[in-house]
């Protein structure tokens, strides 16, 4: 069922059905990022804003895409303790590379774990 | 329970005062003592008095905004609510045949179900104790019929117990029960508990163990008229020749534990969703509906808030109107806001940095439901599940067999998959009709050889992509809570927030009306010492 699932997903993003093994921050994209930064990267807007990420020139800095996706940023939760500090690593990566984003560095765990927001305590609400 | 020495325990006391006062003593007691007292609900507020002229402008028309401008209205304040739906209810919400639903991103649905038939994206049920929103139900004409959550004919499934295959509900339970009172009976004969217990209550206990459990009179939890009595039949018990009933064999315990069945005991047992439990006939929505009427004339519709200042000695709030983009203005003496906080965090909003802080300290939870229309009730006539919901451990964690029109011929809608956390961002990622695709795939693992055959078409809502909420509910944790929650909820010179996410029932309608009945009095209060 799992595997279904998976291949429903990717069936449903164009790109990740080439043959080249996909980046491994895309499946973390497509699992967790695309429910509300879309398939494109482009955000939406309605009453409010889902933030482009397309085209962003906030990731230039790694320090904002690592404070915002381990601490969350408004409605956006927080990741951190939810993927671990490589999954967090490895989606920064691939949005810095990919929908017209051409930032160079490599982001590792090791940055993940100096420079993110620390998990809040689990919440029993 | 004696235990020697030491001091009587709550539940000790709690029996004393019982039997020398009665019960009223007793509820009291319990009420002081931060149990039984089910809701904060005292009534309506019935405020009176507002100064000549007086107005508030109301953000958001969904149930804690609608509250607040009927309240507030017949208190004698002008109203006015602005709302960037062109429907009311906000979240309070069905979805019929010949609705349309643009989600962000563009995804337009076309709503095909039967008439009659709904989907509730958001909620779906209400517990008895929600006074306040069975208050206002009742007030404002909402009929109410039972929802179903616990049905003991509906199924568990784990796809790593019994090789997969979904079992009743009723079963699993007995089972479970029987087996843990025989292994209880067991520890009691071992001398297991004697540390906690004297033999005589452990005596006393083992012949409850017996009824509870549908023990033998050995205490062994096997094949019999006791286990069958509660978990079902091989041969139901009939008349004539074949009458006679003929009992049904238990699990062996380590499936019944592999299925995860506890966690359906735990959904079902949470105070929210105890018996009774209510939904209002013909959709949630219905809800909002009743609301709107009572408010009627005073919503703004398809109105996207920009901005909202308060310098001067009034709130001015500024928006742009949706379909033609014209930016318009409102004055007034005071504003009542109910817009979710993702949302209100990037509007320009003149309140203090602190209020500014907590707004934007709240993230949001992401959920998807979809329903799926039926050509046939077939498990009603086939199944004999007449509401209620089965479990499945796949992502859609749940089918919910509707619980409105039990019994009639023609389609009907399941809710198909009712996902929390991860699941949920998994499946919003998917344009809705992959959604509903896999909501089918999922599903047919509990309705083999009907589900897929007998569906007829669907919708799916992913709140993560919701146009006017950005997310399903606000998300509170212990630290947000103690750095935030009181800034947030305080009046700020003119303006006052509610909804949900200002309350501490987070997610429910009762939570977004407490929060409107306490913020609009404390904004009186404020408005008549001015």
């Amino acid at each position: 069922m799992k595997t279904i699932f998976i291949a429903a997903l990717l069936a449903a993003t164009p790109a990740l059905a080439r043959d080249a093994p996909p980046h491994p921050g895309a499946i973390v994209y497509l699992e967790v990022c695309q429910a509300c930064h879309m398939a494109n990267a482009k955000g939406a807007v309605g009453a409010g804003r889902i933030a482009a990420l397309a085209g962003n020139g906030n990731l230039a800095y790694p320090e904002y895409p690592i404070a915002v996706v381990t601490g969350g940023k408004g409605a956006m939760p927080w990741f951190r303790g939810q993927l671990t500090d490589q999954q967090i690593a490895d989606v920064i990566g691939y949005v810095r590379t990919h929908f017209g984003n051409r930032y160079k560095g490599r982001i590792t765990a090791d940055q993940i774990a100096a420079l993110g927001v620390k998990a809040p305590p689990r919440s029993r609400e | 329970m004696n235990r020697a020495g030491g001091a009587p325990t709550r539940r000790e006391i709690l029996h004393a005062i019982g039997v020398m006062g009665g019960a009223s003593v007793l509820y009291q007691a319990m009420a002081t003592m931060g149990h039984a007292a089910e809701t904060q609900f005292a009534g309506p507020p019935n405020l009176s008095g507002a100064r000549p002229g007086a107005s508030v402008l109301v953000l958001g028309a969904g149930l804690a905004g609608m509250l607040a401008a009927y309240e507030l209205g017949k208190a004698g304040y002008k109203v006015r609510i602005i709302e960037y739906n062109n429907r009311p209810g906000g979240r309070n919400w069905s979805l019929y045949g010949g609705d349309t639903y643009a989600e962000l991103g563009g995804a337009t649905q076309k709503i095909g179900f039967a008439k009659g038939n709904y989907l509730n994206p958001g909620p779906w049920r209400i517990p008895y104790h929600h006074r306040s929103l069975l208050h206002y139900c009742k007030a404002f004409g909402v009929a109410l019929e039972p929802f179903i959550q616990l049905n003991h004919q509906a199924l568990v499934h784990n796809s790593k117990a019994f090789g997969g295959k979904p079992q009743r509900y009723r079963e699993l339970a007995a089972d479970w029960d029987g087996n843990v009172a025989e292994l209880l009976s067991k520890a009691i004969d071992n001398k297991g508990l004697n540390a906690v217990m004297t033999t005589e209550d452990g005596e006393m206990l083992k012949e409850a163990l017996r009824t509870w459990g549908m023990l033998d009179k050995d205490m062994r939890y096997v094949r019999g008229p006791a286990s069958a009595a509660r978990r079902g039949f091989d041969r139901p018990p009939g008349g004539g020749v074949d009458g006679a009933p003929i009992p049904s064999d238990p699990f062996d315990f380590r499936d019944v534990r592999q299925s995860g069945v506890w966690r359906a005991f735990a959904q079902h047992m949470g105070h929210e969703r105890q018996t009774t439990m209510f939904q209002p006939v013909g959709g949630m929505g219905m809800i909002g509906q009743a609301f709107a009427r009572q408010v009627e004339g005073k919503i703004r519709y398809g109105a996207k808030v920009t901005k909202i200042d308060q310098s001067g000695g009034a709130v001015t709030v500024t928006w742009t109107d949706v379909a033609s983009g014209a930016v318009e203005t409102a004055k007034a003496d005071y504003c009542v806001c109910t817009i979710p906080l993702g949302i209100l965090s990037q509007i320009d909003v003149d309140v203090s940095p602190g209020m500014r802080a907590a707004i934007a300290a709240v993230p949001y939870s992401n959920s998807v439901k979809v329903g799926l229309e039926m050509k046939s009730r077939f498990w009603e006539d086939e199944d004999a599940i007449y509401g209620g919901i089965s479990f499945t451990d796949q992502p859609i964690g749940m089918i919910s067999y509707p619980s409105g029109g039990m019994h009639s011929a023609g389609p009907g809608v399941i809710l198909g998959a009712y996902t929390f956390g991860p699941a949920s961002y998994k499946l919003a990622a998917l344009p809705p009709e992959q959604r509903i695709a896999a909501a089918l795939d999922q599903g047919a693992v509990l309705h083999p050889g009907r589900y897929k055959e007998q569906f007829s078409n669907g919708a799916a809502v992913a709140w993560s992509r919701s146009p006017f909420t950005l997310g399903c509910c606000a998300q509170w944790n212990e630290d947000t809570r103690k750095e935030h929650y009181q800034t947030l909820v305080a009046v700020d010179d003119r303006i006052v927030l509610a909804g949900e996410h200002a309350s501490y029932i987070g997610c429910w309608m009762e939570g977004a009306l407490l929060s409107s009945l306490d913020a609009i009095t404390r904004l009186h209060k404020r408005a008549l010492e001015a």
